[in-house]
């Protein structure tokens, strides 16, 4: 066996946490606090302070890439990917251990980065290519590729401040692909686009990867293009490899981790974000029949249910329904219009309600984001907070089965006609 | 098992999509292609190297060999602050030279009839007072335009620094050498203001090179540590413009050296900008050029440089963290 491209030993990377803030009993103590202050901050910012501070965003981290190989790295938000691919790109210093890259490396952690809006497309690529790490005659012999790559053959000299997001992001993607480093550090760069755009985004780091023999780490929530691309995979948990092997699976624990983590009640979870001061301590949807069911019907009525302790106001609460693969599909928001004027009245057990007439997702598996705001900040964020599953049921007359072509059930009628203004519609969310 | 194999079954249609994709003709690569790769990667096969990243502590060396490898991005970085600076404004670059002209004019106007400063001159000066300030006012402008620019510099480009690798010494270096473009441009007008004012430039202009080369290097070493402290702590933003005000004071940019004592001129000098502000003025106007005043800002100016590209280094591997 050759000598491993990437070799990672025992990485760490601690962070400082934030300065907690103070409250004074008194006046006088609020001015002392006050003069104080600074000094604090100063000893803050200069790095001093505590160890009980800090944060391990990774811990031990140790792996090894053969040349040639496409691993994914996956795991929650917070799991400490994002970091990994800072320390290994160089962005940031580990706080601990070492890595060993065997070749160039290019990192593409965001699309676009350097661009300036001011400058013509014909100058970001060049600026953003060397930004990049290329030699200008590199950018000289691929420009016609790249300008051909991101379609903007016409605004080649208009600045891109003009262009509208999807020609930017095709410049900037199309800059990027034409890298041609033997290590390739690529983090979620397909959330970014337009569908179409994706998945030339994909054939191209696929022919990056498996046509011309190259590296590639690659950070994604999209269980689909892991396991499309990667052949292994590595799932961190709290900064730690938890498992690294062949992709599937990695996955499949990756999955089991998730739903564990939804298992465990709400109440006793602490990977959550935010100041704590109100919390969701249960989540559970209903269906027709109350209780805690973890099922519903498609076409049924659906109700979510949040429980909270803490007092705050002004509260604003949401919830994002995310499927299987990690992708979002529907999200819930009490800052636009909401039927209640204090989301938790001052009622002893304070319980949120949301309610769906008909359940029009189709049949699998779902999982919840929750998120509590105040003014601003969050007040407790929790991925995952627990996951439900949707049975096939009746819409509108008919069966629904679980379908890979069909995320959602609308409720519609068939009609045929001879003239071609289409007939009045009335659809009602009849449910018999 | 069975609920994972069921939740991987809604994302089939996504795989599904992919795996078309891949039998597309998009992936084909064309035999030269393949073989222009073949020579690139042979060729960087060639130069292999290991990089390792380890935890680092206390003063890092400068890697200068990597700063040569970045070379070229250097390049593009001044190209792009001089392209942008005067972007979207109505009179564009004519703004390098009409700042210095309106510099010129104040202080003609308050500092040479007012207060009379013009008295001071050498007797065959006296006339050529807007020249004679010109002749300060070149560095001087130079110098407070890359301080202050060279100091935000991190701070307002901080989505490169937490999103890509690259010498973080180039960020204030490219802003830096920007102005020098800047300078070059109102050379230009301060030679007309010559032929105006029927100085003739005396041959000593030939060491003006070197007193560019003096005051660029000040003006890094100052940009290195301003642009690193205010990384970290962001009350830079609100000191530096009097820093650079307080520090005119300081330079004898509407003054000449000659109201500072005799015996105190050694210790003016080490402000840098008094020597090469002297310097200027005596390389272009002929006058005795103060060697020791020049020699002794020298001294300053390369410690200025050492110390902030040290101290820049020292703090570097912090930005991505608290940017």
């Amino acid at each position: 066996m050759t000598k491993p491209i990437i070799t990672v030993e025992n990485l760490g990377k601690a962070y400082r946490l934030g300065l907690r803030e103070e409250k004074y009993p008194t006046f006088r103590d609020a001015l002392v606090g006050a003069a104080k202050a600074p000094f604090k901050r100063f000893q803050h910012l200069s790095g001093g302070g505590n160890q009980d501070d800090l944060f391990w965003a990774l811990k031990d981290v140790s792996f090894e890439v053969q040349p040639g190989e496409v691993v994914g790295i996956i795991g929650r938000n917070g799991a400490g990917k994002s970091t990994l691919l800072k320390v290994l790109s160089r962005i940031t210093d580990p706080t601990a251990g070492r890595a060993v890259l065997r070749g160039r490396v290019a990192s593409l952690l965001e699309v676009g980065t350097g661009f300036h809006p001011e400058l013509s497309g014909r100058e970001n690529i060049y600026l953003n290519g060397s930004i990049l790490g290329m030699k200008k005659v590199e950018i000289d012999r691929k420009f016609d590729e790249i300008v051909a790559f991101a379609e903007v053959e016409k605004f080649l000299d208009t600045p891109v401040k003009r262009y509208s997001s999807g020609m930017y992001v095709r410049l900037a993607f199309a800059v990027a692909a034409h890298l041609e480093p033997e290590i390739l550090i690529v983090d979620e760069v397909l959330a970014v686009g337009d569908a179409q755009f994706q998945k030339k985004c994909l054939g191209k780091m696929q022919e990056v990867a498996q046509g011309q023999g190259r590296t590639v780490l690659f950070v994604s929530h999209n269980m689909a293009a892991v396991q499309r691309l990667c052949k292994y995979a590595i799932l961190l948990a709290d900064g730690q490899v938890r498992h690294i092997g062949e992709t599937g699976v990695v996955v499949d624990d990756y999955l089991h981790l998730r739903s564990a983590g939804a298992l465990q009640s709400l109440e006793s979870r602490t990977d959550r974000y935010g100041s704590g001061n109100v919390r969701c301590v249960d989540a559970w949807v209903e269906s027709g029949r109350r209780d805690k069911a973890t099922s519903l019907m498609v076409g049924q009525p659906a109700c979510f249910c949040f429980a909270f302790d803490g007092d705050v106001s002004p509260l604003n609460f949401r919830f994002t329904i995310y499927n299987a693969g990690q992708e979002p599909l529907a999200a819930f928001s009490t800052d636009t219009p909401c039927e209640l004027d204090d989301l938790l009245e001052n009622t002893k057990q304070k319980i949120l309600q949301c309610n769906i007439d008909s359940m029009c997702l189709s049949p699998g598996r779902y999982s919840l984001n929750i998120q509590l705001d105040s003014r601003g900040s969050v007040v407790d964020r929790v991925e995952g907070a627990f996951e439900f599953e949707v049975a096939p049921g009746v819409v509108g007359g008919r069966d629904v089965q679980q379908n890979r072509y069909s995320a959602v059930i609308l409720p519609h009628r068939w009609s045929n006609t001879t003239s071609r203004v289409s007939a009045p519609l009335s659809v009602g969310a009849s449910n018999e | 098992m069975s609920t994972t194999e069921e939740a991987f079954d809604s994302n089939e249609s996504v795989v599904g999509v992919l795996a078309s994709l891949q039998k597309g003709p998009a992936l084909e690569t064309t035999p030269s292609v393949e073989e222009e790769i073949a020579e690139v990667t042979g060729h960087l096969a060639e130069q292999q190297e290991e990089l390792v990243i380890e935890p680092k502590r206390g003063w890092i060396p400068i890697d200068f060999r990597e700063l040569w490898r970045y070379r070229e991005l250097l390049f593009f970085l001044v190209w792009r602050d001089v392209k942008v600076r005067y972007k979207q404004t109505v009179l564009g670059i004519a703004w390098a030279v009409l700042v210095p002209i309106f510099s010129v004019t104040v202080f003609t106007v308050i500092f040479g009839n007012f207060a009379n400063l013009k008295e001071t001159l050498p007797a065959h000066l006296v006339n050529a007072y807007p020249v004679y300030v010109y002749a300060g006012l070149l560095p001087w402008l130079f110098f407070s335009n890359a301080i202050s620019m060279g100091g935000m510099s991190l701070v307002s480009q901080q989505q490169l620094l937490t999103k890509i690798y690259f010498p973080r010494l180039f960020v204030p270096t490219a802003t830096v050498s920007g102005s020098l473009v800047d300078m070059g441009l109102s050379f230009g007008v301060f030679c007309a203001l010559m032929a105006i004012y029927g100085v003739v430039p005396a041959p000593t202009i030939l060491l003006l090179p070197l007193l560019v080369l003096m005051v660029w290097s000040a003006s890094l070493g100052i940009a290195y540590t301003l642009s690193a402290l205010t990384v970290s702590y962001r009350d830079f933003r609100f000191v530096v413009p009097f820093m650079v005000q307080g520090w005119q004071f300081l330079s004898p940019v509407v003054y000449p050296t000659t109201i500072v004592p005799e015996r105190y001129r050694l210790i003016y000098a080490l402000n840098p900008l008094a020597g090469i502000i002297e310097g200027f003025r005596s390389c272009i106007f002929g006058t005795e050029v103060p060697w020791q005043m020049i020699g002794v800002s020298a001294v300053s100016t390369a410690a200025l440089l050492v110390f902030g590209m040290f101290y820049f280094r020292k703090t570097e591997r912090r930005f991505a963290d608290i940017a």
